[in-house]
C-alpha cells in the first residue's frame, strides 16, 4: 500500500467523483451492498471492496477485475446504501474508465455483446435481436450456443427474421458520429 | 383517451405478445395509442458506458419526435426504454450544459413537454382501477398470481412505487379478480442483461425466482418487462435440466391477464406465443374454454 504515502492519495477517488458525481470516500464499509448483490457469488472483487479500492487509490486492480463487467446494474446496492452512494453508477463509471485506460478487459464477453448491440442500432436505428445473438455467438466462435432455443422461438413468432430499419437512419449515424464517449459537464 | 406509444425494439420481436396484448386491452377500453413516428432504440444498457453522450442522445431524439407529434404523454411498456426516456427528460429539464449539448447533437430543441408513463402507473393513475374492474367481464377466478417487478422500481428516473415492496401490479391483479400473492422475490434481479453473455449467472438467478414462486404456490408469474418475460419463460427448459427441477410455471404479461379478464381472444393476446403454455392452467381455472 505504498500509494497511501504518496502525494495524490485521493487521485482515483477524485477521478470517479468527476465522472460519476459519486463520492466513494463516504463508504463506511458496512457491507450492505455486497450482502444484497445478486451477482456477488460470481464477482472477483466484492462491491464493498470496490469502494475500498477506490478509497486506497488502487485503480490497477479495479480496472482489470471482472466485477465491473458482470454487475447487472440492478441498483439494489444503490438503493440500500446507508451513505446514499449510487454504487451502480460507480460501477458504470469504472467501465468507462477501464475502456479509456485500454487495460485488458475483465470480461470480454459482456463488452463484445454490448458492442454488437450498439452496432445494430447504428446501422438500423433499432436492435435486431436475432442478428445480434447470431453475430455475438459467431464472434465468440460458439455458433451453436443457444441454438436449441431457435426453433422454439421461431415457432412462437418470437424471432423477427429481417429486422427493421428506420427511415431516418442517416440521422442516427450522424448522432453516433457527433456523440463523445464521455460527457463533460 | 389518447396516449403516445413507444413500443421499443423487443416489442417488435421477442416480446411481440406484450405489444399485441397492450393494443388489444386498450382498444377494449377505448384508449387509442399513437405510436411515435420512426422511433429509434433507447440505447439500453450497452450505450451507458460505451458512449455516454449517445446514451443520452438516443432517447432525446424520441422525446423530440413525440413532442413534434403533439403528444403530452408517452407509454413505454419496456422498463429500460421507460427509464431512459424519463431520466433524460428530467436531466434536460434542468436546462444546463447537457440540454445544450443534446440540442447540438440531435439538432433539435426539446421543450420538456412529454410525460413518460409505464404500464403500471398509466393503468393505476390515468385509467384507474375502477375502470379496469368494470372492463373485467370474467374476473380471474382467484388465479394465484406472483407479481414480479424485477429491477423496474429501482431504475434511474423511475419513481412509481415502493423500491423494495411495490404493490401497483398486485393491486391491478386484484382489481381483475386474481389472487395476488405476497412473496419474497418481487424485486430480485433476474439477470437478463447477462442472459446471452454469461448465461450461467442468469440461470442461477432465474432459478431462485421460479423456486420462490413455486414454494408460495403460484399458478403463474405476472411480468411487465420483455427481458424478465423472455428470461423466465425461454430459459425454463435449461433450468429444469441444470437444476433437476420441474417448474413449468407460465410467465404472463400483466396485459395478457387483463385481456383474459376482458374475455379477449387467446391468440389476439399472443398467449400462443409463450414458451411455457398457460392453456391447461387457464382451462383448469375455467378462465378459458377448451
Amino acid at each position: 500500500m505504498s500509494y497511501l504515502n504518496s502525494q495524490d492519495i485521493h487521485q482515483f477517488r477524485n477521478r470517479i467523483l468527476s465522472v460519476s458525481g459519486e463520492d466513494a470516500s463516504k463508504c463506511v464499509q458496512c457491507g450492505k451492498c455486497t450482502a444484497g448483490c445478486p451477482i456477488s457469488p460470481e464477482m472477483d472483487v466484492q462491491p464493498n471492496q470496490v469502494l475500498r479500492l477506490i478509497q486506497v487509490n488502487d485503480p490497477g486492480a479495479l480496472l482489470r477485475c471482472s466485477t465491473i463487467w458482470i454487475c447487472a446494474s440492478c441498483q439494489t446496492c444503490s438503493v440500500r446504501c446507508p451513505e446514499e452512494i449510487d454504487i451502480a453508477k460507480i460501477m458504470d463509471s469504472l467501465r468507462k474508465l477501464a475502456l479509456e485506460a485500454k487495460v485488458p478487459v475483465g470480461d470480454r464477453k459482456v463488452v463484445k455483446f454490448d458492442e454488437i448491440f450498439l452496432d445494430s442500432v447504428r446501422k438500423r436505428g433499432r436492435v435486431h435481436e436475432l442478428e445480434l445473438v447470431m453475430k455475438y455467438n459467431l464472434a465468440l466462435l460458439q455458433p451453436f450456443k443457444d441454438a436449441h432455443l431457435g426453433p422454439v422461438m421461431l415457432a412462437r413468432g418470437k424471432l423477427g427474421i429481417w429486422g427493421h430499419k428506420i427511415k431516418e437512419v442517416g440521422k442516427i449515424k450522424e448522432i453516433f458520429q457527433k456523440s463523445k464517449r464521455l460527457f463533460k459537464p | 383517451m389518447q396516449i403516445g406509444y413507444y413500443p421499443g425494439c423487443s416489442l417488435e420481436s421477442s416480446a411481440k405478445e406484450f405489444d399485441l396484448s397492450i393494443r388489444a386491452i386498450f382498444q377494449e377500453m377505448d384508449i387509442s395509442l399513437k405510436e411515435i413516428t420512426d422511433w429509434n432504440c433507447c440505447g439500453a444498457s450497452p450505450a451507458h458506458y460505451l458512449n455516454e453522450e449517445l446514451a443520452k442522445a438516443l432517447p432525446y431524439r424520441n422525446l423530440v419526435k413525440a413532442e413534434e407529434a403533439g403528444l403530452d404523454r408517452v407509454l413505454s411498456p419496456c422498463p429500460a426504454c421507460y427509464s431512459q426516456l424519463k431520466h433524460i427528460h428530467e436531466e434536460v429539464s434542468k436546462e444546463g450544459r447537457l440540454a445544450e449539448r443534446l440540442r447540438t447533437i440531435v439538432g433539435k430543441k426539446y421543450e420538456s413537454s412529454v410525460a413518460s408513463k409505464h404500464l403500471l402507473d398509466f393503468l393505476r393513475d390515468d385509467v384507474g382501477l375502477d375502470r379496469l374492474k368494470t372492463s373485467a367481464k370474467t374476473p380471474l377466478n382467484g388465479l394465484k398470481v406472483a407479481s414480479y417487478y424485477g429491477c423496474l422500481t429501482r431504475l434511474p428516473g423511475v419513481h412509481l412505487d415502493d423500491l423494495e415492496n411495490p404493490v401497483s401490479m398486485d393491486e391491478i391483479v386484484k382489481a381483475i379478480g386474481g389472487e395476488s400473492l405476497d412473496w419474497s422475490h418481487k424485486t430480485e434481479c433476474c439477470g437478463a442483461s447477462l442472459s446471452v453473455s454469461r448465461t450461467e449467472i442468469a440461470l442461477r438467478l432465474v432459478n431462485s425466482v421460479l423456486e420462490a414462486a413455486k414454494e408460495r404456490g403460484a399458478d403463474c408469474i405476472a411480468v411487465v418487462c420483455p427481458l424478465c418475460q423472455s428470461n423466465l419463460d425461454t430459459r425454463q427448459g435449461d433450468i429444469h435440466k441444470k437444476y433437476g427441477t420441474t417448474y413449468g410455471i407460465p410467465i404472463l404479461y400483466l396485459s395478457q391477464l387483463i385481456g383474459l379478464a376482458q374475455k379477449l381472444d387467446y391468440s389476439q393476446l399472443g398467449l400462443n406465443r409463450l414458451v411455457i403454455s398457460p392453456r391447461n392452467l387457464l382451462i383448469e381455472k375455467r378462465i378459458i374454454e377448451k
